[in-house]
């Protein structure tokens, strides 16, 4: 048994609040491992770990490869490109073969919701959720909430608002079920047509207006607007989202209080934020990084440090 | 069943051979600034602390000291995972060039030092490492062996050590536990 | 086990009620067949004559399913004729409407008379639907006279709606010269791009599109406009919202001719059943909110809804394995399609009959089908039922060559002990 409640970590939706603290205290203790010369720990010396990505992914990739490597794991990576995937065929295909090789930990990232959960009816190996389309990116909303945590101490009350593109996004879901076990409460903001339907089932408040949202809030967690979702129709310009959801130095000095500034990346620069205010100091951007790698170093400890033990004792 | 066997010191045996220790470091290291004592989390850490203040108020030298938590350098988790209280690594000065003092309350298979001295290495090269115990209860699994000692129990098996500290336990005082069914 | 049995010169079906649904009355009696025919009602004396026992069942017309697909003409990989026919008659059937399948549209006189050629060797009735467009295409009308002198009992392009009004309108009314209904899928497919699962709270949280309710009522209403204005026959299929059967009420009181059909599925299930990505549920149209589903059982007892058809929709493991995304919509379904049916509509207090109505004197009423009563001289087309078995439904059940089937593990009321078609019998003996 892993020290968590699941055996995988497929949503925070699954995850308990003793879970998420766990993590947030593991995390902190990796975080010190990053500050050392050496910034390595031999805790998963001889696991084996997949990493695959069924969609493009630049920086989740990069911090769980980092993650896997700090904690002297072994690992190996596929990438899919996703006209081969459009049939849908290579997942199970491949996921067979990755059974066959018997590796330990899978992290995986698919464009179809679902999928993870799916992959643990036909293996056995611990499996990871690095974003299964836009359903949950429960490490993304981890880092988010360790962010915060180191930030203000505790999430209890803490009023944190998610600013842009609900809908489409893998992160929002993830960070919404988080952040509501960890005490905190959380409103959305963006376009009423980008705001998923009954998503007030899930205790959440939704606002449409901006000021409103930045008025109420200790932090806001500023979602990226995806240019190909412009092409259809669905945000009329760059220039009519910036105006009415853009995150500016201008909207954020204007506030009674200095708030928190956090994006999962990457950014849109001039567009769902600016520059200034990205670099400026109420942005905690780049820490949401160090932490993202810390954090997943923790999951991986978390989940997997005990496979060890579990191949020790089937030796004997 | 955990029973006690018997009280083997109490806190004034404690505090002598805590003194003692700090004087056999003084004597075996000439330059006191080369020294820095690391204690291993979590009763090592109040050990090394204590000694860290001896070797301080006795020679009125300003000596480094530092906490190391092997969790993650451990090649068993779950035992590590059930002690109540794991926390950062603390090492804020340069290990290397260095003579670390490591300290922790019971040598027994020696796997947790091995652990302590690997994750001292991730933060420089020290020029040697000694190590300190109050208790050594023999049952050795590697080649290590300790510089300065409390007392030597040669235990059987199913007899363990307990080491309480007033920080932690409330109470200073070294108890023989009897293990056996 | 069920046995297939050739019921060769006289056999005595005895010790059953007798129930003809479409003269809508109990006979008195035992029931003697020969060789195929009906030959005798009533006190039968069963001296060196061949007995079926049916104490405790009831005895009935043969099923008829309007929404089977038998992938047929096809390479026989997910279903063929002879295991569709199997399936069938496990449920009860003995009349069977195939849809014409997009990969190989029923869109010509020639695969029309195909299908009635193949069936002619079976021993159910298979009756076509045609394609309404040429390669479901949307664009040119099918030769629906031609097509329905071979033997064409209603149009449709399957799974693919009609986008351009104007289409459907002339299509009803060239259609109405031949008095055979029009079946169109009730899917808006701009508002369905991409969708799942039913939208709603479920679907936001399985972070599925959705589909909304309005993508399915949206186009029955605009179809249901256009048969009004054009008297145009319409069949309503698969109805799965409260605000369909609504629009489908207003319509039918206005006296447009249109009928409405259910499927087991969603009399069953709510949408709940889709919350683990359980791709058996991935059905079109999408499970609804329980509000949906209890509507759903309200427009059967008022009679807004008159059919329950299986949309028997076979599907290889191997495509139901995909992600939820990927995979086809649709489970089997007339191996359980009455059991499952009963057992639900038993509890929203239906009487037998009643039920029984919904798949036999309903689907013969909407699509203007002959069928067999139960008299002397008729052709044997029987349902044997037993109302009051438990039972539970298993892969064993299950004679489709796919196993794609929403209702495995289910524990049932009510089963089909025997179907008889002319001399041949399937079932429990």
């Amino acid at each position: 048994m892993s020290i968590l409640s699941t055996k995988h970590f497929i949503g925070l939706e699954e995850a308990t609040k003793k879970d998420i603290e766990t993590l947030i205290d593991v995390g902190y203790m990796f975080k010190e491992v990053l500050d050392r010369p050496i910034k390595k720990v031999p805790s998963l010396t001889g696991i084996n770990i997949a990493n695959l990505f069924f969609e493009n992914s630049t920086r989740t990739k990069l911090s769980f490869e980092l993650a896997e490597k700090r904690l002297s794991a072994d690992v190996i990576n596929f990438s899919a490109s996703s006209s081969s995937l459009n049939k849908g065929e290579t997942f199970k295909d491949t996921v067979q073969n990755i059974h066959a090789m018997k590796i330990d930990g899978i992290v995986m990232r698919h464009p179809t919701p679902g999928s993870c959960l799916q992959l643990t009816k036909y293996v056995d190996s611990v499996i990871i959720n690095a974003g299964d389309g836009s359903h949950e990116h429960p490490t993304q909303a981890m880092l988010d909430i360790m962010s915060l945590h180191e930030k203000f101490g505790s999430l209890s009350g803490l009023k944190v608002a998610i600013i842009g593109d609900i809908l489409h996004s893998r992160v929002a879901l993830s960070n919404i079920y988080g952040l509501n076990k960890m005490g905190a409460e959380v409103m959305l903001c963006g376009p009423a047509h980008l705001i998923p339907p009954f998503i007030e089932d899930l205790d959440v408040s939704v606002s449409h207006d901006l000021n409103e949202a930045l008025d109420w809030a200790d932090a806001i967690n500023v979602l990226r607007i995806q240019r190909e979702r412009m092409g259809i129709g669905l945000i009329p310009s760059v220039r009519e989202y910036r105006k009415f959801f853009g995150i500016t130095n201008k909207r954020l000095s204007a506030l009674k209080n200095k708030i928190i500034v956090m994006h999962p990346g990457p950014m849109n620069r001039g567009v769902e934020i600016d520059s200034d205010v990205a670099e400026g100091d109420h942005a905690i951007i780049l820490d949401q990084v160090l932490n993202g790698v810390a954090v997943r170093m923790s999951i991986l400890y978390c989940l997997l440090g005990n496979e060890k033990d579990i191949k020790k004792n089937e030796k004997k | 069943m955990k029973k006690i066997k018997a009280h083997l010191q109490n806190e004034n045996d404690l505090k002598r051979t805590l003194m003692r220790i700090s004087h056999e470091i003084i004597e075996k290291n000439p330059d006191l600034n080369k020294i820095a004592i690391v204690g291993i989390r979590t009763r090592g850490e109040v050990i090394a602390q204590r000694i860290t203040q001896l070797i301080s108020k006795i020679t009125n030298t300003q000596i480094d000291n530092g906490t190391v938590d092997v969790t993650f350098y451990r090649d068993d988790f779950k035992n590590n995972f059930d002690s109540p209280k794991i926390g950062p690594s603390d090492i804020k000065f340069d290990v290397s060039g260095r003579n670390i003092i490591l300290i922790d309350d019971v040598l027994y298979t020696g796997r947790t030092i091995r652990a302590a001295m690997d994750e001292i290495f991730s933060y420089g090269r020290p020029d040697s490492i000694q190590l300190g115990v109050l208790v050594d209860r023999g049952h050795r699994e590697l080649p290590i062996k300790t510089d300065f000692v409390g007392k030597n129990y040669p235990t059987s098996i199913n007899e363990h050590i307990h080491v309480h500290i007033k920080e932690i336990d409330g109470e200073d005082e070294v108890l023989l536990m009897d293990y056996s069914e | 086990m069920r046995k297939n049995k050739v019921l060769s010169g006289e056999w005595v079906l005895s010790n059953g009620k007798i129930y003809d649904p479409y003269q809508n009355k109990f006979l008195k009696g035992d029931l003697l067949i020969n060789n195929g025919k009906i030959h005798k009602i009533g006190t039968i004396n069963k001296k060196n004559i061949n007995v079926i026992d049916c104490s405790g069942t009831i005895i009935t017309s043969g099923f008829i399913d309007v929404r089977s697909h038998f992938r047929q003409p096809g390479s026989g990989y997910n279903e063929t004729m002879k295991s569709g026919v199997m399936a069938a008659m496990a449920g009860g059937y003995t009349t069977v409407c195939v849809m014409s399948d997009t990969d190989k549209p029923l869109d010509s006189p020639e695969s029309i008379k195909y299908i009635i050629d193949k069936s002619k060797e079976l021993p159910i009735s298979i009756l076509p639907i045609g394609s309404l467009s040429v390669n479901h295409k949307g664009k040119e009308l099918c030769e629906f006279g031609h097509m329905v002198q071979e033997g064409a009992v209603a149009f449709s392009d399957s799974e693919i709606p009609i986008r351009n009004s104007q289409f459907l309108r002339y299509a009803l009314e060239y259609c109405n010269m031949y008095n055979i209904p029009i079946i169109n899928y009730s899917k808006d497919i701009d508002m369905s791009h991409e969708g799942v699962v039913n939208e709603s709270i479920i679907s936001t949280q399985l972070g599925l599109k959705g589909l909304p309710d309005m993508s399915e009522s949206t186009i029955v209403f605009r179809d249901l406009m256009i048969a009004e204005k054009t008297q145009g026959n319409i069949h309503i299929a698969m109805v799965s919202t409260k605000q369909s059967i609504d629009i489908i009420r207003g319509f039918q009181k206005k006296g447009v001719r249109v009928s409405a059909e259910a499927t087991p599925h969603h009399i069953v299930f709510n949408e709940n059943a889709v919350s683990h990505y359980n791709t058996n549920a991935k059905v079109y149209p999408p499970l609804r909110t329980e509000k949906n589903r209890k509507a759903i059982i309200n427009a059967i007892k008022s009679k807004v809804i008159s059919c329950i058809a299986s949309d028997h929709s076979p599907h290889s493991s191997e495509d139901k394995e995909k992600d939820i995304k990927h995979a086809p919509f649709g489970t089997i379904g007339l191996e359980s399609a009455f059991s499952a049916s009963y057992t639900e509509l038993i509890k929203n207090n239906l009487e037998v009959t009643d039920i029984i109505k919904l798949f036999t004197s309903g689907p013969k009423d909407a699509f203007h089908l002959n069928t067999e009563l139960i008299k002397i001289g008729s052709n044997v087309s029987l349902t044997i039922i037993d109302p009051n078995k438990d039972w539970t439904f298993s892969e064993s059940d299950i004679y489709s060559k796919s196993q794609n089937s929403l209702m495995l593990g289910m524990k049932f009321k009510g089963r089909v002990e025997l179907t008889i078609s002319g001399k041949n019998a399937f079932g429990y003996f």
